[in-house]
């Protein structure tokens, strides 16, 4: 019997709007629901107190936060009654953009929700101690929707802070490839931040092209702007070496770090075909030496200091 | 398709202008490596820009014919090859290596000069 119980609850809980509950639990959320219009302000507040307590939205002014819980609580009790968390995401997606940019954290979204169920739950206890068979079906009634409530807030904060991940890391990718001449067929290309298989490939691409339109004949990969390289990342690099070469250029690749260069030693990748020289300024002056420049001070040129 | 092989001065260029059959490829093998020491020439151009794919065949038959021309005493340069399959061929694992490429035919005739005049001069007592 208990079991059959638990059985509907849990359907419930994932799935259950109002309309579809039996009648006597749709009964009791009516009731809970003109509870907590009733003591509006006073739980509002219980619940404004407790996050201030909890240091919780540590970004926000109280005001803020006063405001924020208000709308929060509305739609929450709007939840409960109507059963349908559309307005409720719509209203939790729309919160994370505001708040998302203001350093506002997961732990905290989350955090509040839980304790306005707690507040809640609270009063519900206050008011039926004396029914306890009461109390229980309305915590029955309450908890499903109250867990879902949380679940869909928690769940639009992350969701959108994935979106903006997602979106910075599109940014960045446009951002950081690019392939600059510093000589009649000379190319430099450096690269900051992490490498991913996808960038290494874009990377690859652009580079590519940027050979054939400018006809290069010696690319400098510099390097010093990557903190972390693991196997992947160096036969990405070794791939771009190789493809270049195919197009009739020399790679030369500059700034390795000590990490890194422990890291490829250790994890046995083989740089030694690669022409590598220590920093930028080495890297484009043998790159220089390939092409058939040769740098000179004026004094130097001047006809009395022959070269020596 | 048979790919013509034209005589260019010193060198042979052989310009592949479309989708070659594995039967085509070996023939333009074996005309080259006969040409190139009937013609006397020293080096060997062959222009792959009209290529859009390179498969581990026609890399294999590169490669061939680059080693039988060195046999033969001559240089070959594969010129022409596109960005988009040389990325392509590098992560299919086909890498050409030991094979001199250039970016276009200008770069291989190039290549080839520079090859031909700073060594073979010194070499050679005569120096013509």
């Amino acid at each position: 019997m208990a079991q059959d119980i638990r059985e509907t609850r849990d359907t419930r809980t994932t799935f259950g709007p109002a309309h579809q509950m039996t009648a006597p639990t749709a009964e009791l959320l009516r009731q809970l629901v003109a509870h907590l219009r009733q003591n509006r302000t006073q739980l509002r507040e219980e619940w404004a107190r407790r996050i201030t307590e909890a240091k919780l939205l540590t970004a926000m002014t109280k005001e803020e936060i006063f405001a924020e819980a208000t709308s929060v609580y509305d739609n929450y009790v709007e939840a409960l009654e109507t059963g349908t968390f559309e307005a409720l995401q719509a209203y939790a997606r729309n919160l994370s953009e505001r708040i998302i940019p203001r350093g506002v954290e997961t732990h905290e979204v989350v955090g509040i929700v839980l304790l306005l169920r707690d507040v809640l739950a609270r009063s519900l206890f206050a008011k039926y101690q004396n029914d306890f068979a009461l109390l229980n079906r309305i915590l029955d009634a309450y908890e499903p929707a109250a867990n879902r409530i949380a679940n869909t807030v928690a769940v639009g904060f992350v969701q959108e802070r994935e979106r903006v991940i997602r979106e910075q890391q599109e940014a960045i990718r446009v951002l950081s490839t690019p392939v600059l001449q510093v000589r009649e067929r000379l190319l430099i290309l450096p690269i900051i931040g992490v490498i991913d298989p996808q960038r290494a490939r874009q990377l690859t691409e652009q580079l590519l092209r940027g050979i054939r339109t400018n006809r290069a004949k010696v690319v400098v990969i510099d390097i010093t702007g990557v903190p972390v390289m693991d196997a992947n990342v160096a036969n990405n690099l070794v791939q771009t070496v190789e493809a270049t070469r195919l197009l009739g250029a020399t790679v030369i690749i500059t700034g390795l770090s000590p990490e890194i260069a422990q890291t490829l030693v250790t994890i046995g990748v083989d740089l030694g075909k690669m022409n590598t020289v220590g920093d930028l300024q080495g890297g484009i002056e043998e790159a220089e030496r390939l092409l058939g420049y040769k740098v000179v001070t004026f004094a130097e040129s001047s006809p009395d200091h022959a070269r020596q | 398709m048979e790919v013509p092989i034209l005589k260019q001065g010193p060198y042979l260029i052989a310009s592949i202008q479309s989708a070659l059959s594995d039967a085509d490829l070996v023939q333009l093998r074996d005309k080259l490596v006969e040409q190139v020491g009937r013609l006397r020439s020293r080096g060997v151009i062959v222009d792959v820009t009209a290529l859009d794919v390179m498969d581990s065949f026609a890399t294999r038959t590169l490669r061939d014919i680059t080693f039988m021309i060195r046999l033969r005493g001559a240089e070959t340069v594969i010129v022409g090859i596109q960005p988009d399959v040389a990325f392509t061929m590098v992560q299919l694992g086909l890498k050409l290596e030991g094979v001199p490429t250039a970016l276009d035919l200008e770069e291989g005739i190039a290549f080839l000069s520079k090859k031909d005049s700073s060594p073979a001069k010194e070499a050679s007592p005569s120096g013509r």
